[in-house]
């Protein structure tokens, strides 16, 4: 089967139009969610649907596509959906963050800062910030509309009453211009200062539960906390110990049944580029192409 | 129906809306910030840059309203032809199209409501010119300030009260566009 079985980016134009009306109409309001038509995608839900949506509305021919899984560039989802866009829209891909116009993401925010014309869509399994306080969607919808937050508050309250600290490491609630309270999707809370004054463009598409929403650029993003116990983007304490980074968001890989453990860099990419450029790590050793020069 | 209706739509729907659309998100996502969109030849008095908006962004499901000298026999068969969106009144319309005078008073749109604000108008402003001159703009989309050479002020900073609420537009002139989301605080110079 070719990609010219299909129309361009997968989907028909009546089905675009309407996901750019919702995108247009989320960007007017950050971090509101916009209802929409999601449609039915050839992968279950869960694996990204909303993303692949929001991210055939935007492609164009000219873009460069990344995409990654919680980091890399590599893992099933990724693969999957790179080479979906691969075949039914034909544009170029890469690993490398700069090089890309356009990112959908599972999960993280690569390390690399975003620059002006990229385009971060973000895949979004629960959009409601408040679904899990309270599940009924007519009554969110009304404490969107009255600014009522006080809910999300005391879950954070009771966290630290719980744990003595804000437990919520992950989908960390964030709230837009002041206004609306947003699910910035489960990236680790290491990621939600980079979600404030970022020079892309962020859009969030949730498939299963039919929301999008955005943020445009350079628009404040604040993770709701308390005087008293202000948020604090955390990491894992080590460093990556393939290349050495002290400053990136780490996955904890289990080697052996002896406690053996290492900590390495969740992006991917990052990683790779740091190896390249000679860093090493506690566990590393020099990237390929250097032992090649060597 | 006019023998010129059935021209002037996109060659190659699929990529021309696919650019179209990138470039008018850019204007909506940056206000102020001008772009140029191309592909569609539509009658008089529609402008290049409103005729592709209106063949990326209407169909059949978003009722639109031409306002003043915009609702004409040709626009209207052209529109028709090439959308399918019916054209309704000033209140039921989701994309209203026309020069800023034509639009007065731009409290009959429909600004969305307190639990649904995305059920608002879009304004496509017909202008005889765009520049980064004139009111100031900060808000989301903007680093720092921008300017833009709006109509006017007042109704802008009208709108921005209302937020969540209210309308959201996009400036033509040619083949070039602006945008300005409801988000948008303007301040006259």
């Amino acid at each position: 089967m070719t990609a010219q079985d299909y129309n361009f980016a997968y989907l028909d134009e009546q089905t675009k139009r309407m996901i750019r009306r919702a995108i247009l109409k989320g960007i007017a309001v950050p971090g509101y969610q916009v209802p929409f038509a999601s449609r039915e995608m050839p992968m279950p839900y869960g694996w990204g649907t909303g993303g692949v949506q929001v991210t055939a509305a935007c492609l164009t021919p000219d873009d460069t596509l990344k995409v990654i899984d919680q980091g890399a560039d590599d893992t099933t989802n990724a693969v999957s959906i790179r080479k979906f866009f691969q075949r039914t829209a034909g544009v170029a891909v890469t690993e490398a963050t700069d090089q890309a116009s356009i990112i959908q993401t599972r999960h993280r925010i690569p390390e690399a800062p975003l620059t002006e014309g990229q385009i971060l869509v973000y895949q979004v399994p629960i959009p409601e910030p408040l679904r899990f306080l309270e599940p009924r969607e007519t009554e969110t919808r009304k404490m969107h509309e009255l600014e009522e937050y006080g809910l999300m508050h005391v879950k954070l309250y009771e966290d630290i009453a719980r744990h003595g600290t804000i437990a919520t490491s992950y989908a960390y609630p964030v709230k837009v211009e002041g206004r609306y309270v947003m699910d910035p999707s489960p990236i680790p809370k290491f990621d939600n200062p980079k979600l404030s004054d970022s020079p892309a463009i962020q859009l969030f598409g949730a498939g299963r539960e039919q929301r999008i929403y955005a943020l445009p650029p350079y628009t404040q993003v604040v993770s709701l906390d308390f005087d008293d116990h202000p948020f604090v983007a955390s990491k894992a304490d080590h460093d990556c110990d393939l290349c050495g980074a002290g400053t990136s968001y780490l996955d904890e890989v289990i080697t052996d049944d002896q406690g053996g453990r290492m900590f390495v860099c969740s992006d991917t990419d990052f990683c790779r580029a740091r190896r390249e450029a000679g860093h090493v790590g506690r566990l590393g050793t020099p990237a390929p192409s250097l032992e090649a020069a060597q | 129906m006019t023998p010129d209706a059935l021209t002037g739509g996109f060659s190659d729907a699929p990529v021309q809306s696919a650019h179209a659309f990138r470039a008018s998100l850019e204007a909506m996502a940056r206000p102020g910030s001008l772009h140029t969109l191309t592909g569609a030849i539509p009658p008089a008095p529609l402008s290049v840059a409103a005729g592709v908006l209106v063949l990326t962004l209407c169909d059949g499901t978003t009722p639109v309203h031409l306002a003043g000298a915009h609702d004409c026999a040709p626009l209207r068969d052209w529109i028709t032809f090439h959308t399918g969106a019916p054209l309704v009144g000033a209140a039921q319309a989701a994309f209203a199209i026309g020069t800023w005078d034509a639009l007065q008073p731009v409290s009959r749109f429909a600004i969305g409501q307190p639990d649904y604000p995305d059920r608002s108008a879009t304004l496509l402003v017909e202008c005889a010119t765009l520049s980064a001159t004139g009111p100031r703009l900060h808000g989301p989309g903007i680093n720092g300030t921008a300017q833009l050479s709006l109509p006017e002020t007042a109704a802008f900073i009208a709108n921005r009260a209302q937020f969540p609420l209210g309308f959201d537009c996009f400036f033509t002139a040619g083949a070039h566009v602006a945008g300005l989301p409801r988000s948008t605080i303007v301040e006259a110079l």
